[in-house]
């Protein structure tokens, strides 16, 4: 029997995006509240919420990235320049908003522009990389080995939608989690926040969803033909039972972690419904995971490492969030 | 202003531009994070709160330049890809993994317990608090490792095959990884990190002693900093002369350039180049003030081996000299003048007058920048001295390039200079600020605030708690 490596690190990858969508998805979504909380006391403490977690949080991001170009580099080398000027406003903002944690604390005078670089940073950075999925998902022009579009090509309707319903996600993430973490009148404020946030999230995923089969024959095929359209179903009947997971965790006093755990249902479900209008490819329309992969030694050689270093990764990450476990004092905080 | 220049020529500086920001950032922490591991120890061992409290101080710091290296980091990641597409493509087989085994093993452990390095002082209790510290800090070192091997492949290419659409594909992992130039640039780039970081706390010391000379914190720093000096320079003089040796044997042309040497010298006997002005369109260093035999001594310790020049080389092979010339003679010269501090603070330390040595101090401050300045020139020799190749004699800079228009380059390199000026120039002036503070006396929060990068601390309710250490665990 051959282990097929390329459909493995396909996965170990998909795997990395994920873990990064949710968990700098939350810290994303808090520099997106920011302006609808109540005062500079309530931005920090929710700024304290994400400190001791959010270098983790971006490092999937490195991974995502890093490992593309290990184990796929020709999709690394198709999409990059492809989704160009996205890219570089996704850095750009996460610049801002990963020195704001640090520079809001060391001037007075300028608190409030590095506070303004933490909210703009967020959302800029929500909005390219729900952009960048969106140009994905329509698919991208290649032609030998290289990126063959504009330079707006990922400039589109549909784009425009996908960022949309990113940034309304994070902004749930980031709600829901604040509810986990903090009490009183934070905690009532993120609540009502994540009433609206999350039925405008299933207006926006439904409306991705009856956009998305439409956007290529394949994507049609892939969901509503036989027989993979028995598995494309169970998406969104999963989709509705975490829905109503979350909407029963916001309703019910007491029970702060259940609407995170079902906004993260109902990401890792929508996810899965990318994946099932994604397969086999790794950038539609054209290139495929066995195309874009590196040759067995590179993926073996690495798969090696990945065995052994991201159960440990998830060990001491997920020690990490058990030591700053709980919600967090205001008056007190850690001592 | 940028409309006359090529897409290819953008990216070359938008590439140089945000790399050499970056290298600032882990130039520094590679060193300071084994520093603090050392405070720590030292306060674990002795009990003596001066330690403690230097590491509180320097811990503020770390944080907030580890900050500005991670969020230029990512940028780094992504560039090769955005920008260098068809170099991407090419070499992502062989070098991706060296770059996911970084991520890996030295990213992720650097930021799973710096969280607890910073703040968990009080939540794990002293030991696990001192595991972590030294994870951070070998988890810098790892990332060094990873990355300089990486460059080194770029320079010098081995163990790889090159498949039917012109990639290169691994042959022997163990060939690439320990590739001919990277066990000399890994000490090279680890000492220097170390020089780096020693001559930025020495600095901050002999500051503070300029001011109070009865400060028992910056006089332990300065005291630290000094022995640094003194016993990394001549190994880091040694080590630089012995990777010089190794390029010699694998990239001459760049060794032709540092030197300044246009002509061959079939017979040995070059001169040593002191100065001068090397002029590629004439083929020719003009002004040259030289030594006779000394350049034959330093690059093949022998009088009569042959040693090429520039005059060797296809012109379109040929690296651009002047800036290699130069940046290698201050890189050199920087690091004598490291060494000539070191010696110095050992004839005050011997005439017992280390902390009151005035002139030392102010020479102290005055370099305190300096291995910064002789990181970038040496990067700067050694990335200039490739070209034209990004992998080398292999695959040309001008064939590694993203289909990208010059527009969208430019733009991007206009908004990369605008945004970095900005934040990490006000990131230095915050860092310059925490510096100026003197240590060890208890610090009114107020004026600093607590540290945050990765983890939560009070904010007004406990001020003495953070800085003081009126707390134990």
């Amino acid at each position: 029997m051959t282990i097929d490596l390329p459909f493995i690190w396909a996965g170990l990858i998909a795997f990395a995006v994920l873990a990064y969508v949710l968990l700098d998805g939350f810290d994303l979504g808090i520099g997106i509240l920011f302006p609808f909380l109540a005062d500079r006391e309530e931005r920090h403490l929710a700024m304290n919420t994400i400190a001791p977690v959010w270098d983790g949080n971006e490092t999937w991001l490195v991974l995502g990235g890093g490992g593309l170009f290990a184990v796929f580099p020709l999709a690394y080398a198709i999409v990059m320049p492809a989704l160009y000027p996205l890219i570089i406003a996704m850095l750009l903002g996460l610049i801002f908003r990963g020195v704001a944690f640090e520079f809001v604390h060391r001037t007075r005078r300028m608190q409030g522009a590095w506070e303004f670089g933490f909210w703009a940073g967020s959302l800029v950075a929500a909005i390219a990389q729900g952009m960048a999925l969106g140009a994905l998902v329509q698919g991208i022009a290649v032609e030998g080995r290289a990126y063959a579009g504009g330079n707006w090509d990922w400039l589109t309707p549909f784009s425009a939608l996908t960022a949309l319903a990113l940034v309304v996600g994070y902004a749930l993430l980031g709600a829901t989690w604040l509810i986990l973490k903090t009490e009183g009148k934070t905690l009532a404020r993120a609540r009502r926040f994540a009433m609206w946030l999350g039925a405008g999230l299933i207006v926006l995923i439904g409306a991705v969803s009856l956009a998305t089969p439409f956007l290529r024959p394949e994507y049609l095929e892939r969901w509503f033909g036989w027989p993979s359209g028995a598995w494309s179903a169970i998406v969104p009947i999963l989709l509705a039972l975490a829905v109503w997971q979350l909407w029963t965790g916001l309703r019910r006093d007491g029970d702060h972690l259940r609407p995170f755990l079902a906004t993260v249902a109902i990401f890792v479900l929508c996810y899965a419904g990318l994946g099932v209008s994604f397969y086999p490819n790794i950038v539609p329309p054209a290139l495929t995971i066995a195309e874009a992969a590196a040759p067995d030694s590179s993926l073996l050689f690495l798969l090696v490492g990945a065995v052994v270093l991201i159960p440990m990764i998830l060990a001491y990450t997920a020690y990490s969030y058990w030591v700053f476990r709980g919600k967090v004092d205001p008056a007190d905080g850690y001592h | 202003m940028l409309d006359s220049f090529s897409a290819i020529d953008l990216a070359r500086f938008q590439f140089a531009f945000t790399i050499s920001a970056h290298i600032i950032f882990p130039a520094f922490t590679i060193g300071l994070a084994s520093f603090l591991a050392v405070l720590n120890g030292l306060w674990l061992w002795r009990r003596d709160e001066a330690y403690r409290r230097l590491f509180d101080y320097w811990k503020t710091i770390f944080a907030v330049v580890f900050g500005m290296g991670v969020v230029s980091g990512i940028v780094m990641s992504y560039q090769f890809g955005t920008n260098w597409s068809v170099f991407s493509d090419r070499t992502g087989p062989v070098l991706g993994p060296l770059m996911g085994y970084e991520v890996l093993s030295a990213f992720f452990l650097e930021a799973g317990f710096l969280g607890i390095m910073l703040f968990g002082r009080e939540r794990v209790g002293d030991r696990l608090h001192m595991a972590a510290t030294v994870i951070v800090a070998l988890g810098t070192l790892m990332s060094a490792f990873w990355i300089l091997s990486v460059n080194s492949w770029m320079q010098t290419p081995q163990g790889y095959s090159i498949n039917d659409v012109g990639q290169f594909v691994p042959e022997d992992w163990w060939l690439i990884i320990f590739n001919p130039s990277f066990p000399y640039r890994l000490v090279h780039m680890v000492l220097a990190a170390y020089l780096t970081t020693a001559f930025v706390v020495g600095g901050v010391g002999a500051w503070h002693l300029l001011r109070n000379r009865d400060n028992r914190g910056a006089a332990i720093m300065f005291s630290m900093a000094m022995w640094m000096a003194l016993i990394v320079t001549p190994i880091q003089i040694l080590a630089g002369d012995l990777h010089g040796l190794n390029t010699l044997a694998h990239q001459p042309a760049k060794i032709a350039a540092m030197e300044g040497h246009f002509e061959s010298f079939p017979e040995g006997r070059a001169p040593l180049v002191l100065f001068g002005l090397p002029d590629d369109a004439a083929g020719e260093t003009r002004y040259k003030l030289e030594i006779p035999l000394l350049g034959s001594l330093i690059l093949t310790h022998s009088l009569d081996t042959p040693i090429q020049g520039l005059d060797a080389f296809p012109t379109d092979e040929r690296p651009p000299s002047a800036l290699i010339f130069w940046t290698f003679r201050i890189m050199v010269a920087v690091g004598f003048a490291m060494l000539g501090i070191g010696l110095w603070s050992a004839w005050a330390r011997w005439k017992g007058r280390l902390h009151e040595a005035r002139w030392l101090h102010r020479a102290a401050v005055l370099m305190a920048p300096s291995g910064f300045l002789a990181v970038l020139c040496g990067w700067i020799t050694t990335e200039v001295g490739r070209q034209p190749y990004t992998v080398y004699g292999l695959l040309r800079t001008a064939d590694s390039a993203a289909p990208l228009e010059a527009a969208a380059v430019s733009a991007s390199l206009t908004a990369f200079i605008v945004v970095y000026f900005l934040v990490f120039g006000s990131g230095t002036y915050y860092v310059l600020r925490l510096m100026s503070k003197e240590p060890q006396n208890a610090v009114d929060i107020d004026e600093i605030g607590p540290t945050r990068a990765a983890g939560i601390t009070p904010v007004a309710a406990r001020p003495t708690a953070t800085h003081v250490g009126a707390t134990g665990s």
